[in-house]
């Protein structure tokens, strides 16, 4: 069964959570990756790839760099599976 | 002018504890730290070698999740024991171009490098973290440190086998006598209780099988040494100009007098029979000291626990010291550590310096039957040292036929 937008959300931000330490309450729609978690690019791609294994989705090398927000990310995630 | 260089700051994580002075302390008691791998990997391996000298306090329990995830096992005990070493010193106030780091390590992220492989061949190079690279590095070490303490003046790392981090060490030495940089942070690390590195040693009959008796596998000098025990953990001191100690007032455990590296270019693993690499290398060493070798008080020996190597390094120092090798009180503290490799020599050079600031020579445990051809004064419990101006060396030797040498002579203000 699909998982709701705030569930996707709440998954995503325990995986940005156990990569980076940043509170998982800071991990919001809004927020940029880069600019507002400051979020590098190789953090970036394992948080990708946990989040495939987490939710089932793939998410090609070519989509991770229009994930720009939190919002992208969990869109990305809610439509694809 | 030439700089004296001084030891301001010392840190370690050992198989006897998990900084310096617990580890110190347990070493004075005569303890072992060796002891049969409890790991869930290990059974599915049936190695020939079912023990180690494995952390007394996993780096896990001390670092941060994050600094777990993103640095292999070598990497995490080298910023423990370097936060450690660092706080020890006072956090030294000083330009990050005049600081530098001497780091080591024998064998580099084995674990992150092995774990990459497994993972690439389960589930595809998706799943090869993009960490990977960094992690597995041998200088990653040496970086992280750096980083810790925004050092910007060189992080260089000695890769020499065994005899790593006293090469490290010995490399520090320059370019704070020439008055280049004012603290170097030295030291080496290793994490190789992995079933690879265990299987490759045991390959090639270079460690203990004492399988019933972990804590007696060690025994240097002993008649019925059979190799090796593997250590992990790392070792690190902050070395000093003395005009920059002095002027911040920081405390001085030693001098660093000096410190020599020679190669044999005789055999990839075995020493040369006649010890003269050796040899030279513990005379360069004092030469720079100013020192002759009646003037050594104390030797903490490589003296691994093999049959041919404790033969040969006692061949090596009877061609340097003499009639006076009897007078020397030698440890062998590998025989309560296990063998750190790449960390060997860091925590080696802090018992030396720890021995020489408290007087006191630690014991070598399991010696029951000194082998007759290695006739040493081998301390067995804590010995005395003598007051006034003393001398000590610890001596490292790598596969490679590496040789190296450091002198630490005790510090009068």
């Amino acid at each position: 069964m699909a998982l709701s937008q705030s569930e996707v959300l709440a998954g995503l931000a325990e995986i940005v959570n156990d990569e980076t330490g940043i509170a998982a309450e800071a991990v919001q729609l809004e927020k940029s990756f880069t600019d507002d978690l400051d979020i590098d690019s190789i953090s970036m791609m394992t948080i990708v790839v946990n989040a495939e294994d987490k939710f089932g989705v793939k998410i090609p090398d070519d989509e991770v760099k229009n994930l720009i927000t939190v919002g992208d990310a969990v869109n990305y995630i809610t439509n694809a599976q | 002018m030439s700089h004296k260089v001084v030891v301001t700051g010392i840190g370690a994580t050992t198989p006897l504890g998990g900084d310096a002075k617990t580890s110190w302390t347990a070493l004075l008691a005569g303890e072992s730290g060796i002891s049969s791998i409890q790991h869930d990997w290990f059974a599915k391996y049936e190695l020939p070698v079912t023990f180690a000298g494995q952390a007394k306090v996993p780096a896990a329990e001390v670092l941060s999740p994050q600094e777990v995830k993103r640095l292999d096992p070598s990497s995490q005990f080298a910023l423990v024991a370097a936060r450690e070493a660092w706080a020890d010193a006072g956090a030294p106030e000083v330009a990050p171009e005049r600081l530098a780091v001497e780091f080591a390590t024998g064998i580099g992220g084995v674990w992150t490098l092995l774990d990459a492989y497994d993972a690439l061949k389960e589930k595809g190079p998706r799943r090869v973290l993009p960490m990977t690279i960094p992690m597995l590095m041998p200088n990653g070490p040496a970086a992280a440190i750096g980083m810790e303490i925004s050092a910007r003046g060189g992080v260089r790392t000695a890769v020499s086998a065994c005899a790593s981090s006293t090469e490290a060490v010995a490399n520090a030495i320059a370019r704070l006598q020439s008055g280049e940089l004012d603290v170097v942070v030295a030291g080496g690390c290793e994490a190789g209780i992995h079933p690879l590195p265990l299987a490759a040693f045991a390959a090639m009959h270079a460690l203990s099988r004492r399988n019933n008796d972990p804590a007696g596998a060690s025994r240097p000098y002993d008649k019925d040494r059979d190799g090796f025990v593997m250590g992990e953990g790392a070792g690190v001191l902050v070395l000093e100009t003395e005009a920059h100690a002095k002027a911040r007032g920081a405390k001085i455990y030693a001098e660093l007098a000096g410190g020599a590296v020679t190669s044999d270019a005789h055999h990839i693993t075995a020493p040369d029979p006649g010890g003269t690499g050796a040899a030279r290398a513990v005379k360069a060493a004092l030469k720079q000291a100013n020192a002759k070798p009646e003037d050594v008080a104390h030797i903490n020996a490589h003296a691994t626990s093999t049959p041919v190597g404790d033969i040969a390094e006692y061949k090596a120092l009877l061609r340097v010291f003499g009639d006076h090798l009897a007078n020397i009180p030698i440890s062998a503290t590998k025989s309560s550590t296990g063998h750190l490799l790449g960390g060997a020599g860091a925590i080696e050079a802090i018992f030396t310096v720890l021995a020489i600031h408290e007087r006191l020579a630690p014991p070598t445990i399991n010696l029951e039957n000194q082998d007759e051809e290695i006739p040493l004064d081998v301390v067995t419990s804590p010995r005395k040292l003598s007051d006034g101006s003393i001398l000590a060396i610890s001596t490292s030797f790598g596969f490679g036929g590496h040789n190296a040498v450091i002198a630490f002579r005790s510090y009068q203000g």
